[in-house]
């Protein structure tokens, strides 16, 4: 694994919620990091805390019914976890920016696009309503919206949904953020329009050379993406490797499985998708074991009592299971 | 939408006349104008069909509603009873501006008498409806903003306190605490009687200090009211997606209410406030009543109990219009506000 500077560094990261149903824990004791340039992948079933996790970094989960637990997040020397609320509002928007699942619902609906585009550079930069608006038009250019000068003044139902999403883009680089985080940017939209907004994403990102952790439940389109990717289930980290590591030699058994459940352009006979068996967990109950454990084909009785830690396999790839899948045997 | 405008217009014309119609017959039937027309003695039975027949009230309900409307000048009457009809109408209809005398008052246009009471009525309700307005919302705002913080229970508890009191219960309690015990404790006191004070004059001092306490007992309830559906629809708006990207973007906190969120929140707001506006013309006929304000609630009262059916169609027909009006008011701001809202 390179070892450059981490831009982000995340350790044991717990969060909870407390509801009248009870206890969720949502997100179970999670470490990771981001090295500036470096595109991160996160991917899990839905409900395994992917949004909870990237959001508390920034303060966006409701305190209550939320809480967060433990952990650090170091992000340029700084615990965005322990800063004040005043001074997490310069870090949003401006070093981080995050773009969510739903661009249909995540633009308000009585705001001029002018208007909710130029916010941000006239909080974090000062910048005049004039320089702010010709830096508008300039990202709206950015992210492919034709005609921009003259959508300024548009509202955001005048837009289809890829639109939508390109401009909720173009909102977070308004500040060109050193992060940008993209809460499965492309799950409610079509698949032919989510091919259009990973490959703008690559475009931007190459171009302005930020970090990205990109979240998704579909392990098929991290390929392209990522440089690295982290499963999760359960509210816990899994495995983290290289894509290619990943894709050739997964060492979790549910990373097996999910990408067992893909389908394949290449195969040659039209084998049958596996589907996942069980139900995903409800993270009603604090974890004791491993959280796969009741879905898992190799499960053995430590599974059950001892949580597995991540550890590395390998120089590149990093795994939480007790059992090597591809032999069957206990790891060392 | 100018177009709009003028097909709502036009919609509601044919409408008007359904619901003046319906308010005409049921008004007909809810006494009989006449016995009180003698003053103190009953009226005798000669001057009462004499009478009856010069106010067209012997003619069949649905021709009297046609005088009512177009008027009797293009017709003659029968004053004198012998059956033939020899005198012209004089009366012009409300299609031509004449909503006919008013018997309490021996022969002054109920017109007249309705217009004398719409500043008095708007001095009172409008500042009451902004007391409410304020009030209601930044009631509601803080709660939404401090959703179980001590603050927000004390003032739903006090809101359901609001709700549940009649508003004669609070006018009179009101009156009890700032009038009567404050003169005994020797405290400076409000007035709870009239406009002014006869021995001072109509001053503005005057007109100020004894709106206080009708405008208290007029707002109360709808403070209560106002807050809760500012409250809900501010906490509605609040756990939207966008309101969760307007603060990815850091903004500040005041921003992100006082832009983002209150500009979706007032949309329901407008509503309410839309439903209400008529009723600012209508007055307060409790509170009125209770602190002899001269306003259009007492107006409708008195001339109600004594069956003066001019001034009381008069006024239903100046609210059913004001309803109009405000409806077609509310679109418009709705549309200003919502730009999702077309009018084609
Ligand atoms: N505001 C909240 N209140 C209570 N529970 C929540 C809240 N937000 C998320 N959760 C719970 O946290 C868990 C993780 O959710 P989430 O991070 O959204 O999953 P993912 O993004 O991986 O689909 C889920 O069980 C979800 O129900
Ligand atoms: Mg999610």
């Amino acid at each position: 694994m390179k070892q450059d500077p981490a831009l982000l560094n995340v350790h044991d990261l717990q969060v909870r919620f407390h509801t009248p149903e009870g206890t969720i824990y949502a997100v179970n004791g999670i470490s990771f990091h981001i090295a500036e340039g470096e595109a991160v992948a996160v991917v899990g079933e839905s409900g395994s805390g992917k949004s909870v996790c990237m959001m508390s970094l920034l303060g966006l989960i409701p305190i209550p019914p939320g809480e967060i637990v433990s952990g650090t997040a170091v992000f340029l020397e700084r615990d965005l976890l322990k800063l004040p609320e005043k001074e997490l509002e310069l870090v949003r928007g401006r070093d981080i920016g995050m773009i969510f699942q739903d661009p249909m619902t995540s633009l308000n609906p009585v705001l001029t696009l002018g208007r909710q585009l130029t916010e941000a550079l006239v909080r974090h930069f000062n910048l005049t309503a004039e320089e702010a608006r010709n830096r508008a038009i300039e990202l709206l250019q950015l992210v492919g919206i034709p005609d921009a000068a003259s959508r300024l003044g548009n509202y955001p139902h005048q837009f289809s949904g890829g639109m939508r999403q390109r401009v909720m883009i173009a909102m977070m680089l308004a500040c060109n953020p050193k992060l940008l985080i993209a809460d499965e940017p492309t799950t409610a939209l079509d698949v032919t329009i989510q091919a259009q907004i990973v490959e703008l994403v690559q475009e931007i990102r190459a171009k302005l050379r930020m970090s990205l952790i990109w979240i998704t439940h579909d392990l098929g389109v991290v390929a392209g993406l990522a440089d690295r990717v982290l499963v999760m289930y359960g509210g816990t980290i899994v495995e983290e490797a290289d894509v290619e590591s990943l894709y050739e030699r997964p060492q979790h058994p549910y990373t097996l499985a999910l990408l067992a459940a893909l389908p394949r352009v290449h195969q040659r006979r039209q084998s049958r998708l596996k589907a996942i068996p069980g139900a995903p967990p409800h993270l009603i109950l604090e974890l004791t074991g491993c959280p796969f454990a009741p879905r898992c084909e190799f499960v053995r009785d430590r599974c059950w009592r001892e949580r597995p830690l991540l550890q590395p396999v390998s120089p590149t790839q990093k795994t939480a299971c007790f059992v090597n899948p591809h032999t069957g045997e206990e790891r060392a | 939408m100018t177009r709009y405008v003028i097909r709502r217009l036009l919609q509601s014309i044919p409408l008007l006349f359904v619901v003046s119609l319906i308010l005409f017959v049921l008004l007909n039937n809810i006494g009989d104008p006449l016995t009180m027309m003698g003053g103190r003695n009953p009226t005798r039975p000669e001057d009462r069909e004499r009478l009856a027949r010069q106010l067209g009230l012997d003619q069949p309900i649905l021709m009297q509603y046609v005088y009512w409307l177009v008027g009797n000048d293009w017709t003659m009457i029968d004053v004198d009873g012998d059956g033939e009809p020899e005198t012209p109408g004089r009366r012009k209809g409300v299609l031509r501006g004449d909503f006919g005398i008013s018997i309490l008052t021996r022969g002054k246009p109920a017109l007249d008498i309705i217009w004398e009471r719409i500043p008095n009525t708007l001095l009172l309700m409008i500042p009451a409806q902004i007391v409410i307005l304020v009030l209601g919302l930044g009631v509601g705002i803080y709660s939404a903003l401090r959703q179980y913080s001590w603050v927000d229970n004390a003032v739903t508890t006090l809101s359901f306190v609001g709700f549940s009191m009649p508003i004669f219960l609070i006018a009179l309690l009101s009156i009890y605490l700032f009038s009567v015990l404050f003169q005994r404790w020797g405290l400076p006191y409000l007035p709870a009687n009239g406009m002014f004070d006869p021995q001072v004059g109509k001053t503005a001092a005057q007109i100020a200090k004894h709106m206080i306490l009708p405008i208290f007992a007029i707002a109360f309830i709808d403070v209560a009211r106002y807050s809760r559906y500012v409250r809900s629809a501010m906490l509605e708006v609040m756990s939207q997606d966008y309101i969760r990207t307007a603060k990815a973007k850091g903004l500040r906190r005041v921003t992100i209410i006082m832009v983002h969120a209150l500009r979706n929140a007032s949309l329901p707001i407008i509503t309410l406030v839309g439903l209400d506006l008529p009723f600012l013309l209508a007055g307060a006929v409790v509170t009125e009543r209770i602190f002899a304000w001269p306003g259009m609630g007492r107006l409708f009262l008195d001339h109600l109990e004594r069956s003066d059916g001019a001034v009381v169609m008069g006024i239903v027909i100046l609210l059913a219009v004001a309803v109009i009006l405000s409806q077609i008011l509310t679109d418009i701001v709705y549309a200003v506000f919502d730009p999702r809202i077309r009018y084609d």
